[in-house]
């Protein structure tokens, strides 16, 4: 095992965790708003210090997690050494995913008696363009500069529309990590 | 026996928490079911809020903790000591200088702020239950927004009383879609459930069930077009700082009927009390 | 002047001083040890054990102590602890076919291999207080003679009652995960012997008087010791923890059968921590009318409403939500108070100008 896989996890994992879940936790009461996650982990490239952190808060035994192919081995061992969340290669069995692109397909929706029991998308991306965002967490409308591609308003749109069943997203950057909660209506501005 | 953990609740019990209110924030006013532990405080007595808050609470966090509006009712004073010894957090008295306000049966009257916490203590979660007493049977009707039989007991509240009896734990329909529980508040704090700045977070230990209002939620009391929802209204101000417009606490002065009114919410109370003071000076 | 309530923290000091006082009684008697607690009221930390949920014989009495003889303050006392404990591992299934016996019997079979053991028990004493308890004396051992193989095992090689089920996969655990309905029959089992002794045996006895009838009869309580063992996966094979002290009840109850299918008796399964009997003897009972759907049986009694039983069962849960009733409710009572002022008011208004109407009338 490299060593690597051992290593970047929390320092202090009560305190550690207890910020990030912060930050995660106004991010999707405030979607499309910016949290910087100030806790430090120290994953294998090329996943980020910020989403290792995430995994390391929200991860464990219980909860299956699928990474896009984008995160080798070193990823998938160290994901699986921190936090004890097995990896599944089967998108409908995750409860977390970890995605360079806001590919939604596949992944578990919920039921309408359970929906809450619907998997949680983790987005590592930077960019901007600019989306207005309306909904529960927003006060009115929202401009928001987000890295997603414009067409992401019509998948996006679809997800919404299955409401109370739906995925909610977490997009991370190197700003800190931007919420979209199943309930939020987006619109890009730019086209 | 005598090292607990950070905030008492273990890594895991916590991570589990904070999974339920992440799910909880994104379906507002859908109940998440989540492994409730038994903590060391009676069911019933504030286990859900006390693990709500103990799973989001922090070094950086003050913390006021009320029950019925005051922050020195004895199981207030108790939460609030638990929190202190097991979590080191810094407490407070002030609803201003709050982060995270736990609460029984009130909403503070000083209106809360963008990023603070409203962690409200629940009974009974599910808003359909003493109308039907079975999970299975509710859970259906929550998948299915199927509320006829709220509905009914409301008009029949109106065919029978005149009015819609429910004074406290008054139903509330969340972004017109999850009818909630709005826990055992009088209906005097249901409007300011609606579009409020802080983020609500509901605890029902026993019944095992979370569930969260974000900021800005559209939260509306259920009503009829010939019977719309009213509020409390009383006839008196604060006998001791002369408050209109704030729920008040009856006190029995003597056994002939007297009585005084003065504000359920102490810290309120107080604040208008100094501000009168120092005018006055 | 009025003034507000104060002083919340002050009265709770109080409170645990004057409890502390009442806790050690007169104080020329000497207090009680944990040793004589756990030795001579045995059966008080051995309830508190099962219903605890943790076998350990010295917490529970520490806890029976604390709670001043409080069963169910004391079984609070070991759940809160309990679940700040760590979780390493689960047990292999233990086999109460290899108890080391000290109580076996049998209401269905005059004699069996291993023999009825009467054990340590209440049921032939007559009921008259001693107030010199007698001394012990010499005590003839009460040993099973041989093998006693488990009378439903005896049954079961004949095809008589139904077989034991293989058990489906990882047993849930209520304490991990919120209970769902239907609830599978581990999660029943599993709530039935953390639930409140009284509540099961007041269901037990209503499916006697008719109220869920399951014809049973006792074929076998067994007490006595069961090794415990963890599966190591690094050595490879299971070590012994320790051994724990069990009452487990076979109920043989009402048989079922079709025309192609031969009929057999059906089962009804109790299993608690040390000695209480009563216990796994109800337990027995309300497993079994729990099972009404699942044996085609018409379902209407309260004992075989499994999401009345369960979400009922638990003391630590009902008396927290019963006793908090005491706490303070002024704002909602406030709220109640108001309106039925106010709909007194209406309705004496209407009588009045009823009234009023009346007299112009006339």
């Amino acid at each position: 095992m490299d060593a690597a896989v051992l290593e970047g996890g929390f320092a202090d994992a009560a305190r550690d965790s207890q910020s990030t879940f912060r930050a995660i936790l106004s991010a999707l009461s405030e979607p499309g708003t910016v949290h910087p996650v100030t806790a430090v982990a120290a994953p294998p490239a090329p996943l980020g210090p910020a989403a290792g952190a995430i995994l390391l808060t929200l991860l464990d035994q219980e909860t299956p997690v699928w990474l896009a192919p984008a995160f080798g081995a070193p990823v998938r061992e160290w994901t699986t050494f921190q936090t004890g969340a097995p990896v599944t290669e089967d998108r409908a069995a995750a409860r977390f995913a970890v995605l360079d692109t806001p590919d939604l397909a596949g992944f578990d929706r919920g039921s309408d008696a359970y929906p809450d029991r619907s998997a949680t998308l983790i987005l590592t991306a930077d960019g901007a363009t600019p989306f207005a965002l309306a909904g529960p967490g927003v006060d009115g409308r929202r401009a928001a500069a987000l890295p997603l591609p414009a067409a992401f308003a019509e998948t996006w749109a679809e997800n919404r529309a299955l409401f109370p069943r739906g995925l909610d997203l977490l997009i991370v950057g190197g700003e800190g990590v931007i919420g979209l909660p199943r309930t939020t209506e987006l619109l890009c501005t730019s086209r | 026996m005598t090292t607990y953990n950070f905030a008492y609740l273990d890594e895991a019990t916590k991570r589990m928490i904070r999974r339920a209110l992440l799910k909880a924030v994104a379906i507002p006013g859908y109940q998440v079911p989540f492994a409730s532990r038994e903590m060391p405080m009676p069911y019933g007595w504030g286990t859900g809020g006390v693990q709500v808050t103990a799973s989001i609470t922090g070094p950086d966090d003050v913390l006021k903790v009320i029950d019925q509006g005051s922050d020195d009712t004895t199981n207030a004073v108790s939460i609030r000591q638990f929190f202190a010894r097991v979590a080191d957090v810094a407490t407070t008295t002030s609803t201003t200088e709050a982060t995270i306000i736990q609460t029984r049966h009130r909403i503070p009257e000083t209106p809360l702020s963008p990023g603070q916490i409203l962690v409200y203590q629940v009974p009974i979660p599910e808003p359909l239950r003493l109308l039907e007493p079975r999970e299975t049977e509710t859970r259906i009707m929550h998948a299915l927004a199927e509320y006829g039989l709220m509905h009914v007991k409301l008009y029949e509240d109106i065919a029978k009383h005149g009015r819609i009896a429910k004074t406290y734990a008054y139903p509330v329909l969340v972004e017109d879609r999850y009818v909630m529980d709005p826990s055992p508040t009088p209906k005097f704090d249901n409007p300011k459930m609606n579009d409020s700045p802080a983020l609500q977070l509901f605890g029902a230990g026993r019944e095992k069930r979370i569930y969260a209002l974000p900021p800005h939620t559209k939260v509306i009391s259920l009503d009829f077009e010939d019977h719309p929802f009213e509020v409390q209204r009383f006839t008196e101000p604060c006998a001791l700082c002369g408050s209109t417009g704030v729920y008040l606490d009856e006190i029995v002065t003597d056994d002939r009927g007297g009585r005084m009114y003065a504000c359920s919410d102490t810290d309120w109370c107080e604040r208008v009390r100094a501000a009168r003071a120092e005018a006055a000076e | 002047m009025y003034v507000a309530v104060k002083g919340g923290e002050a009265a709770i000091r109080n409170a645990h001083r004057l409890l502390a006082k009442e806790r050690r009684g007169d104080p020329d008697v000497p207090a009680l040890t944990v040793a004589q607690i756990a030795g001579q009221l045995s059966l008080a930390v051995d309830r508190v054990m099962a219903e605890g949920s943790l076998y350990d014989v010295e917490l529970a009495a520490l806890a029976v102590r604390q709670a001043r003889g409080d069963l169910i303050e004391a079984i609070f006392l070991l759940r809160a602890y309990r679940t700040t404990l760590p979780r390493l591992g689960a047990s292999e299934p233990v086999d109460t076919g290899k108890m080391v016996i000290n109580r076996r019997i049998s209401a269905t079979f005059k004699d069996l291999p291993g023999g009825q053991v009467l054990g340590p028990t209440f049921d032939y004493t007559h009921r008259l207080i001693e107030p010199e308890l007698q001394e012990p004396g010499e005590v003839a051992t009460a040993e099973p003679v041989g093998e006693s193989p488990r009378v439903t095992d005896v049954l079961g090689h004949q095809g008589l009652v139904e077989a034991d089920g293989e058990g489906e996969g990882e047993p849930g655990d209520l304490t991990r995960e919120p209970l769902d309905f239907p609830a599978g029959r581990d999660l029943r089992l599993q709530a039935l012997a953390r639930g409140d002794e009284g509540f099961l045996l007041a269901l037990a006895y209503s499916t006697q008087r008719g109220y869920g009838g399951t014809h049973p009869f006792v074929g076998e309580i067994r007490t006595g010791d069961v090794e415990v063992e963890l599966f190591v996966p690094e050595l490879g094979f299971a070590v012994t923890l320790g051994a724990i002290t069990l009452t487990e009840c076979q109920m043989v109850n009402q048989f079922k059968g079709s025309a192609t299918v031969p009929p057999q008796f059906t089962r009804g399964y109790g299993l608690v921590f040390g000695r209480i009997e009563r216990k796994a003897m109800s337990m027995a009972l309300v497993d079994r009318a729990l099972r009404a759907e699942e044996l085609g049986e018409e379902k209407k009694a309260p004992a075989q409403d499994e999401e009345f039983v369960l979400a009922h069962a638990d003391n630590v849960q009902a008396t927290g939500f019963v006793e908090h009733l005491k706490l303070p409710h002024y704002v909602d009572f406030q709220a109640e108070l108001a309106m039925i002022r106010d709909m007194r008011a209406l309705q004496e208004r209407e009588r009045r100008r009823a009234a009023e109407r009346s007299e112009a009338a006339e």
